[in-house]
C-alpha cells in the first residue's frame, strides 16, 4: 500500500502544479513509513517540505494553503497527533464551505497511518474516524488496500474538499497486489462487494478487512462482504441493499465499540430496514476505551476467532 | 521613539570543559569530589541501562525504544539538584533521571515491554509518566506547579521537553502561564540537535532554544548540555529561585531516535563523530582521573555491579505476569455496566485467543 501511494501522489503532483506536500520527516527521510520516498528527489524542497513539529501549523496552515490557490497534502505522523489539530480540523476544515456558501472550498487531503497490530508505542495505534466523521463536512476515507488506496487517493486529489484520508498501518506492507501504473480513480462514498452472499451480511474497513475475509473463508459461508471505504459519508444504499437481501449483519472495526462507526450503520440499517431483519444487528469491535500499550494490544484487538464466533452466533439466530 | 524592554543576550554555561578542566570559579561549593563520583557513576549506569534496553529491543524483548545515547549529563545534572520532594515532567526519553531518581529498574523495563503497570511506582519518585504526544506534558507541569503554590508546598516542577517540542503550542502557552503566575516551573530543553530527520536549524529561526523565554517574561540560560557540572547548577539555581526559567541543555543523540529509525538518511558519521568528542562521560572520567579518584579497578567493579542490577531487574521484569482484566478495571473510578459487560465477555471467551 506504501507503494500505491506513494504512486497516486507522484501521478497528482506531475498533473498538478498546485499540490504540495508538508508535514515532519517527509522529506529527507522519505517519512516514517517512507510512503513520501523519493518525492523529494523527484520534486524538490518547494514542493515536498518538511515543517517544524507542530501539529496545528500544519493543518492550519494548509487550510490557509487551500485558500490561497494550493492543493496541500499534509502528512501528520501519526492519527494520535493530529488531535493536536483538532480544533483547526473541526472548528475550521469542517465548516470553512458552509459558512461561506461554498465560496471558500478547501481543497486538501489529510493523510495519516491509523490502526494497531503493528506493537506500536502509545498514541501509535489509534482509531479516530468516528471523531472525524461525527462532525459532519470532513469527508474520512479509509482503504484496506493498495488498488483502493490508489485509486481514492487520486480522486480526493481531484475534488474540492477536506478530506481525511487514513492509512491503516498494519495494512502498510501486509500484502503485494498488481495495480495499474496509469492514473485511475475509485469513488468516494462508493462502498465495495469483496464477496456476494446469501447468509449474512458483514460489514467493515480498514484493518479488519483481511481478517474478516478470512473467516469467511475459512468458514466457507456465503455472505456479502462489504468494505466500506468511505467512513463518510457512508455508502447507505449499498449496505440497506444488502442488510435487507441477508436479513443479518454484523459489522466489524477495529475502533472501539462506544459511540463508533458501527454504531451509525445499525442505527441506518434499524431505521430503514428494520423488518427485513432476521436476528439483531450485531457488532465486533475493540472495548470501549483507549488503546492499551502494546504488550497488551493482543487482548483488545478484534481478531479472527471474536469475529468468527460472533458469526455463529449471528447464524445460530 | 524606542521603548527598551529587555537585553538581547543569553547567557551561556560550560563548568567543565571537553577534557576535564574545571573553571574554578564557576564550580559550585557543595559539590564535593564524592558529589561528582555519584554523578559519573549515575551517567554510566544510565547508559549501561540505555544499552541494555537497546540490545533486548533488537532481540526482540522489549518493543520501539527511545535511547538516550550522549544525554546523560542533561539528565543526570539535574536529578542531582531536584530535591527528593519536587515533581518531574518527562517528555519520553528521560530513563536516566528517573534511574538517578530511584525508580525500580524493573519498572523501565515493563514500561518498554508494553505494559502499563511499567508506570505504577513513577509515583514513588515524584514523576509523571512519560508522554508521548510531544510537548503536550508541558500545560500539565505547569499546572502541578500552580497547584503547588496554590496549597503553600514548596516543591518545584521540573519539565523535560525536546528541541523539536518547542515548535508546539503547548510549549508556549505552558511558559506563558508559568510566567503569569510566577510558578515554580523549570523547563530543561534537552536541545539534542535532532527531531527525528529534523535539524535544529529548521525548527525555528531564533539563534538560541533558550530566548524563547523572553517573549514569556521568564528567566533563560543556555548551557553545555554535556557538562555534568553546567547543568547541576543551573538546574539548582533555577530551582532556588523559585521563579520560572528556561533551561536551553546543548547536547547530541548520538544514537537513532527510536529502534524504528535509520539515522543515515539524514546525517552524517562525520557530524556524530565530531559530538562523540563532547562525550558528556569521558570528560568526568578525565577529571577524576586527574585527580586520582578513578581507575580502571573502580571503573570495572562499578560496571559490575550496574550490570548485575540491571540484568536482575530484566528477570524480574521478564517474569511479570500481564493482567488484561486490569485494562477494564482502570478505565473509570466505577465499574459501569457497558464496561463491565465487555469484560465479561472477554474473560469468557479467553480475550478470543
Ligand atoms: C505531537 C507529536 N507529533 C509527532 C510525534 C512523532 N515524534 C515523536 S518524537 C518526535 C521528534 C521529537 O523531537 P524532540 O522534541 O527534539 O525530542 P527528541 O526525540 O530529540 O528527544 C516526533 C516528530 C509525536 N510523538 N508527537
Ligand atoms: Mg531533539
Amino acid at each position: 500500500m506504501v507503494g500505491a501511494i506513494n504512486n497516486a501522489l507522484e501521478l497528482c503532483m506531475k498533473e498538478d502544479e498546485k499540490i504540495i506536500l508538508l508535514g515532519e520527516d517527509i522529506g529527507k527521510d522519505g517519512g516514517v513509513f517512507r510512503v513520501t520516498d523519493g518525492l523529494i528527489e523527484k520534486f524538490g524542497e518547494k514542493r515536498v517540505v518538511d515543517t517544524p513539529l507542530a501539529e496545528s501549523a500544519i493543518i492550519g496552515a494548509s487550510i490557509g494553503m487551500a485558500l490561497s490557490g494550493l492543493r496541500p497534502v499534509p502528512e501528520v505522523q501519526f492519527a494520535g497527533f493530529m488531535l493536536l489539530s483538532f480544533s483547526q480540523l473541526l472548528n475550521h476544515a469542517a465548516r470553512y464551505r458552509s459558512r461561506t456558501r461554498s465560496t471558500m472550498p478547501l481543497p486538501m487531503v489529510v493523510r495519516t497511518p491509523v490502526g494497531g497490530g503493528v506493537k506500536a508505542l502509545e498514541h501509535h495505534s489509534d482509531n479516530p474516524e468516528a471523531l472525524y466523521s461525527h462532525i459532519g463536512g470532513l469527508i474520512v476515507v479509509e482503504p484496506s488496500n493498495p488498488y483502493d488506496a490508489k485509486g481514492l487517493l487520486i480522486k480526493a486529489l481531484h475534488m474540492n474538499d477536506p478530506i481525511i484520508f487514513l492509512e491503516p498501518t498494519k495494512l502498510y506492507r501486509l500484502f503485494k497486489q498488481e495495480i495499474p501504473d496509469e492514473m485511475y480513480e475509485v469513488d468516494i462514498g462508493k462502498a465495495s462487494y469483496l464477496k456476494k452472499g446469501e447468509q449474512l451480511t458483514v460489514i467493515t474497513y480498514g484493518n479488519t478487512v483481511p481478517i474478516v475475509s478470512s473467516v469467511i473463508e475459512k468458514k466457507n459461508i456465503s455472505a456479502d462482504v462489504i468494505d466500506l471505504r468511505t467512513i463518510n459519508p457512508f455508502d447507505e444504499k449499498t449496505i440497506l441493499e444488502s442488510a435487507k437481501k441477508t436479513g443479518k449483519v454484523l459489522i466489524v472495526h477495529e475502533a472501539s465499540l462506544n459511540f463508533g462507526v458501527g454504531a451509525e450503520i445499525s442505527a441506518r440499517i434499524a431505521e430503514k430496514a428494520m423488518f427485513e431483519l432476521s436476528a439483531p444487528i450485531m457488532r465486533v469491535a475493540a472495548p470501549s476505551f483507549p488503546v492499551p500499550y502494546p504488550g497488551y494490544e493482543n487482548y483488545y484487538i478484534p481478531n479472527e476467532k471474536k469475529v468468527s464466533d460472533a458469526i455463529d452466533k449471528l447464524l445460530s439466530v | 521613539m524606542q521603548k527598551q524592554v529587555f537585553e538581547g543576550y543569553v547567557e551561556y554555561l560550560q563548568i567543565m570543559d571537553e577534557d576535564g578542566n574545571i573553571d574554578e570559579k564557576l564550580m559550585p561549593a557543595e559539590l564535593s569530589d564524592e558529589k561528582i563520583i555519584d554523578m559519573y557513576k549515575y551517567m554510566l549506569f544510565a547508559r549501561n541501562l540505555d544499552a541494555k534496553t537497546l540490545s533486548l529491543q533488537r532481540q526482540g524483548r522489549v518493543y520501539t525504544f527511545a535511547p538516550l545515547l550522549g544525554e546523560e549529563a542533561t539528565q543526570i545534572g539535574v536529578a542531582f539538584a531536584m530535591k527528593k520532594d519536587d515533581i518531574l515532567v518527562p517528555s519520553f526519553r528521560q530513563h536516566g533521571i528517573f534511574l538517578a531518581r530511584g525508580l525500580p529498574l524493573a519498572s523501565h523495563f515493563i514500561y518498554w515491554k508494553g505494559y502499563e503497570e511499567g508506570n505504577i511506582t513513577l509515583k514513588g519518585i515524584n514523576s509523571t509518566p512519560f508522554a508521548v504526544p510531544v510537548s503536550t506534558q508541558m500545560p500539565h507541569a505547569a499546572g502541578i506547579a500552580f497547584g503547588q503554590k496554590y496549597q503553600g508546598k514548596n516543591a518545584s516542577v521540573v519539565a523535560y521537553i525536546g528541541d523539536g517540542g518547542t515548535s508546539e503550542g503547548d510549549f508556549y502557552e505552558s511558559i506563558n502561564f508559568a510566567g503569569v503566575y510566577k510558578l515554580s516551573l523549570v523547563t530543561i530543553i534537552e536541545n539534542n540537535q535532532w527531531a527525528i530527520s529534523m535539524p535544529r536549524s529548521g525548527q525555528t529561526a531564533a539563534q538560541t532554544l533558550a530566548q524563547k523565554a523572553v517573549a514569556a517574561g521568564i528567566d533563560c540560560i543556555q548551557v553545555d548540555g554535556n557538562d555534568v557540572i553546567a547543568v547541576y547548577k543551573a538546574a539548582s539555581d533555577a530551582i532556588k529561585s523559585r521563579n520560572p526559567a528556561l533551561i536551553e541543555c546543548v547536547t547530541y543523540r548520538l544514537g537513532m531516535h527510536t529502534t524504528s529509525d535509520d539515522p543515515t538518511k539524514y546525517r552524517t558519521d562525520e557530524e556524530v563523530k565530531k559530538w562523540e568528542q563532547k562525550d558528556p562521560i569521558k570528560r568526568v572520567k578525565a577529571y577524576l582521573e586527574k585527580k586520582n579518584l578513578w581507575n580502571d579497578k573502580l571503573e570495572s567493579d562499578e560496571i559490575q555491579s550496574q550490570m548485575d542490577r540491571i540484568n536482575k531487574a530484566v528477570e524480574e521484569a521478564e517474569s511479570f505476569k500481564p493482567d488484561p482484566v486490569s485494562m477494564f478495571k482502570n478505565v473509570y473510578s466505577f465499574m459501569p455496566e457497558i464496561i463491565s459487560e465487555e469484560m465479561e465477555s472477554a474473560v469468557g471467551a479467553n480475550f478470543w485467543l
